[in-house]
């Protein structure tokens, strides 16, 4: 075994400099990336492209952009349609804050286990049961339409408050169910542990379990939340001015429908973003676990 | 005579219909420390339970230092500060500092101040040897590091008995003596303990009695030499037989 043996050199060399070097970053290699990106890009201009062409080469289209993307009739719209949208944000944030709250409640009434909170825990199933089974625009109209016209002393008479409420009561029972299932994913060690520490139920739930379940849950309630933000938009049937109603009173009177085209326009541009958002968070919360387990 | 620390009086407990303590009987006296061992299943965990009434046993009487748990003598919290328990997977929160997994009780149950728990939670983790790690998470650290802060949290309220439920089962072979040399420290102060484990070894050394439990009774129970030495029960020998071929004795 002499030095210059080729055979032993190289191990022999490696050995007397050390570990290797790390191999090179990962993270981007944009030369890797070029050609999927570029066949991507390709694939969707090509697509898009043939799909506009068949319409826009179609003989009614002529007629389908004057009523469609009538740009002059965008314009016109634009200030209403973003005023209604204004709204539908106001309504959504409310509407969703009160829904993480009162499902949080629903959520935790379920949960405890106590005997003497069984009756309670009872009435939250029906609940849910409940307005879970009916649709939201049918609990849009029955309380954005008939509680006002009942004309009851003493409570809000306005259309928006009442259809506000209504999607609040059914939403919350998806979210208190999405709450549930975070609850219950919280290994059972955990209520161990605490009530071996003298934690009552509720110390135990508020110290130990929820804060792990609501960060377990938080992709879910993403989807919901951006499910929420297009379901605004079913106040208007019963009169609120939001974008959607705006825009189909420019219509009526003009009888173009561009101005749906604006609030369409509006919506993906909220929820679009949200979405992505979604993404990241299910992937994170993914890894993470994938963390812990391993 | 003294009181016993734990006293076990013909306990039973039923999971539905599954018979999973029978008319068991034990007792531990003040600073001793009994083991007990047993096959899977044979109800080890489910009797430790019984004691801080994690579980609920349905027939006799369970007393700590003669007063049955569930007296009202202990009000809602009092047993769980006398008597504190480990498990075998830890089960810190994941989601609270190291300092504050160990000042959760004090603080919230028994009305210490932040700052009083605090300084004694410091103190107890420095008497482990995880005085740097106060403001870390359970995910950053080893096993037996976890396990080391399991037991400062059941500490933390200076109970008279603890119970171990095979604390070093999940650990890697090289960090169980961490946490048995502190269950030794423990033994010297005085401690008043009831272990459940398969270090055997361990067993023999550190314990004062070792009970054999076998499908939920205490088949035979005796002093460690005796137990593994001479055992009397075919069963009892045979199951320290499957110890000692896997190694363990
Ligand atoms: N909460 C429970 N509900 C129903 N059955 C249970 C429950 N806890 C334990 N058991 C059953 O009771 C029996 C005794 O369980 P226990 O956990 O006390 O055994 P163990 O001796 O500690 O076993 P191991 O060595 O595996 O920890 C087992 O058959 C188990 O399936
Ligand atoms: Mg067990």
């Amino acid at each position: 075994m002499t030095d210059d043996n080729p055979a032993q050199a190289g191990p022999q060399r490696n050995a007397r400099r050390g570990p290797p070097p790390p191999p090179p970053s990962r993270r981007f290699d944009w030369r890797a990336a070029a050609a999927p990106a570029a066949i991507g890009a390709v694939s969707v201009v090509v697509v898009f492209g043939a799909l506009s062409w068949i319409v826009t080469s179609a003989e009614q289209w002529p007629r389908i952009k004057l009523q469609f993307f009538n740009i002059d009739a965008m314009v016109a719209a634009f200030p209403r349609v973003l005023r209604g949208f204004w709204v539908n944000m106001q309504v959504w944030l409310t509407v969703l804050a009160c829904i993480l709250v009162w499902a949080l409640v629903l959520a935790i009434v379920r949960s405890l286990r106590a005997p003497w909170f069984a009756p309670f825990r009872l009435m939250v199933v029906i609940y849910i049961d409940l307005f879970r089974g009916v649709p939201v625009l049918l609990l849009v109209l029955l309380f954005g339409f008939g509680i006002p016209a009942l004309n009851l002393p003493g409570l809000p008479n306005s259309g928006l408050f009442w259809g506000s409420v209504a999607m609040v009561l059914s939403y919350a029972s998806y979210v208190a169910e999405i709450y549930r299932s975070g609850i219950d994913a919280v290994h059972e060690g955990q209520r161990a542990a605490a009530k071996s520490l003298g934690l009552s139920e509720w110390q135990t739930l508020r110290y130990a379990i929820l804060p792990q379940a609501l960060r377990n849950v938080v992709p879910a309630l993403m989807n919901i939340v951006v499910a929420l933000q297009k379901d605004v938009a079913l106040l208007s049937v019963i009169g609120v001015r939001d974008a959607v109603r705006e825009a189909q009173i420019y219509t009526a009177s003009t009888f173009n429908y561009s101005s749906l085209i604006v609030a369409a326009g509006l919506f993906l541009l909220a929820t679009v973003p949200m979405a992505r958002l979604a993404d990241y968070l299910t992937r994170r919360d993914r890894e993470r676990r994938l963390q812990v387990a391993g | 005579m003294t009181t016993p620390m734990i006293e076990i009086d013909t306990v039973t407990k039923y999971f539905g219909d599954k018979l999973v303590l029978d008319r068991v009987s034990l007792t531990v006296n003040p600073h001793e420390v009994v083991c007990l061992i047993g096959a899977s299943g044979s109800g080890k965990s489910t009797l430790l339970r019984c004691v801080n009434r994690l579980v609920e046993h349905d027939y006799g009487t369970i007393r700590l230092d003669g007063v049955a748990v569930e007296d009202a003598a202990f009000g809602k919290t009092g047993l769980q500060k006398r008597a504190g328990i480990v498990f075998q997977s830890y089960n810190l929160f994941p989601h609270m500092t190291v300092l504050d997994n160990i000042t959760l009780a004090p603080r919230r149950v028994h009305g210490v101040a932040r700052a009083e728990a605090e300084a004694r939670g410091r103190e107890v983790l420095t008497r482990f040897g995880m005085g740097d790690f106060a403001v870390s998470y359970p995910e950053q650290l080893s096993g037996g590091q976890q396990q080391r802060v399991a037991i400062a949290r059941a500490l933390m309220t200076r109970p008279d008995v603890l119970l171990l439920d095979e604390i070093t089962a999940a650990l890697d072979p090289e960090l169980v003596g961490e946490v048995l040399a502190i269950i030794r420290g423990l033994k010297d102060e005085g401690m008043t303990m009831m272990i459940v484990t398969h270090e055997m070894g361990f067993a023999r050394e550190c314990a004062d009695k070792v009970a054999f439990l076998d499908g939920g009774t205490i088949l035979e129970e005796d002093a460690p030499e005796r137990l593994f030495g001479s055992p009397r029960k075919a069963r009892t020998r045979a199951f320290l037989q499957r110890i000692v071929e896997s190694g363990r004795l």
